[in-house]
């Protein structure tokens, strides 16, 4: 019997379940070792020889030399190990969060200040929120966001 | 006989950590979330806790991929500040109570519930936060948090997290551990995270005041129904990391009106902020009558 997922028709959102966990275990196991000043200097220093050293696939490094947060959400990326690559850029958790909406850092914060995002029209995939794939000022197209990153 | 006096909830965000680290808290985006706190500081020194059961969530610094409990209760006699990729925040050390946390482990895993027993690990902002928020700006070096605190992590990392249900039945076993424990001391009980915030994808941002309110009366006034909620509600309602929330029920579960027919807790400190980076913040101080 299939599992239940009743999360996939959420736009704009790639749940972390135990299938996308498997998927960025590597991905994830380089964020956290970001925890220790030592590995951060060598990443600073060379990211891609550093990025070299896990066993992640090439599309995850190029993912991560590219600070493509959806992109590494696709492949198996979590946010709170991801979140470990904007400290060592020394980046907000806001930046980093603005930085996947396709928004500029101003607009993104101007939306928070203001009140937020909106759920009306981003609770379900095909509604007309301002989260919606057809909605969204992406500078590239994220067609996998909502949806289990199968295209990956 | 130890007992719970009272439950203390509020979100927990790194960048409030930040704020007060980097003396920012009086500016003008800073300084009305900081006001919410300033009744609860008092509050704190008015009615200390002899130990805190602080539950949070681990934001993938002692757990990682190798290792996701879901439940997990710290025994340990200290608890370092983590470095999350910033370097550890200056904050002092917290020292556990490791006599107390090994007596609600041994109890809480014989009312079925797999705890899982950390004797080392370092916290993060998840734990740290909740404290500063509570108790001030402290001196890393020469200042303390004013008592012994009890780590309880919960997964809320990697899905499938625990329902609400399952959480407010744990809250309600910590509460029957606590009050078998032959030492007589005040206990506060503290469901930290959570309020409406998405951190990921096109999404990010998403902020659900309505929604968020309701959550707190009902947290309030009808627990036990608000445990039954599914989490796909918290997602499509509060964002993906919305979820946080049901840490707030274990806290809850812990009070003592739940198991008795009695009214619900007095509410002392109720207060809503949007933003704090992110995430809508929410705070509620609730005493037992």
């Amino acid at each position: 019997m299939a599992l239940d997922k009743p999360y996939l028709d959420v736009p704009g959102t790639i749940i972390f379940d135990t299938e996308q966990s498997r998927k960025g275990y590597w991905l994830n196991q380089f964020c956290m070792s970001l925890m220790q000043a030592e590995n951060r200097q060598r990443f600073k220093a060379d990211e891609r020889a550093y990025l070299d050293g896990w066993a992640m696939s090439e599309e995850q490094k190029q993912a991560v030399l590219e600070r493509d947060l959806n992109w590494c959400l696709r492949t198996g990326g979590n946010i709170y190990f991801l979140a470990k690559i904007g400290a060592t850029d020394g980046k907000s958790f806001q930046q980093m969060a603005g930085s996947m909406t396709g928004m500029s850092e101003e607009a993104y914060r101007a939306m928070m200040v203001a009140g937020g995002r909106s759920a009306e029209g981003n609770r379900y995939v095909g509604e007309e929120g301002d989260a919606q794939d057809h909605r969204q000022p992406q500078a590239k197209p994220v067609g996998a966001a909502g949806i289990s990153g199968e295209k990956d | 006989m130890a007992r719970i006096t009272a439950s203390v909830y509020t979100s927990h965000v790194p960048a409030i950590g930040a704020a007060m680290d980097l003396g920012k808290t009086q500016e003008p985006y800073w300084q009305p979330l900081f006001a919410g706190y300033d009744f609860s500081r008092q509050w704190m020194k008015d009615h200390p806790p002899d130990v805190i059961f602080l539950v949070y969530n681990d934001h993938a610094t002692a757990f990682s991929l190798d290792c996701i409990p879901t439940f997990a209760i710290g025994t340990a006699a200290e608890y370092l500040p983590a470095d999350e990729g910033w370097g550890p925040r200056p904050v002092p050390k917290v020292v556990g109570h490791p006599e107390l946390a090994a007596h609600i482990a041994h109890s809480v895993i014989q009312q079925d519930f797999d705890l899982t027993i950390v004797n080392k690990m370092d916290v993060d902002h998840g734990l740290t936060v909740p404290l500063s928020l509570l108790c001030g700006e402290q001196d890393p070096v020469h200042g303390a948090w004013p008592c012994p605190v009890i780590p309880f992590a919960v997964n809320v990392v990697q899905y499938p997290v625990p329902s609400g249900q399952r959480c407010f039945q744990l809250g309600r076993a910590i509460r029957r551990a606590i009050e078998r424990f032959d030492q007589d001391i005040n206990v506060h009980i503290w469901g930290t995270g959570g309020m409406s915030h998405q951190l990921q994808g096109a999404r990010a941002g998403l902020i659900n005041k309505a929604w968020d309110q309701r959550f707190m009366d009902l947290l309030i006034a009808n627990p036990s129904g608000l445990a039954q909620m599914p989490h796909i509600d918290y997602v499509r309602e509060a964002g993906s990391e919305g979820i946080e929330l049901v840490m707030w029920l274990i806290a809850r579960g812990a009070m003592s009106d739940v198991d008795a027919p009695a009214d619900p807790p007095q509410v002392v400190h109720r207060f809503y902020h949007v933003p704090a980076s992110n995430t809508a913040v929410g705070h509620l101080i609730l005493e037992n009558r």
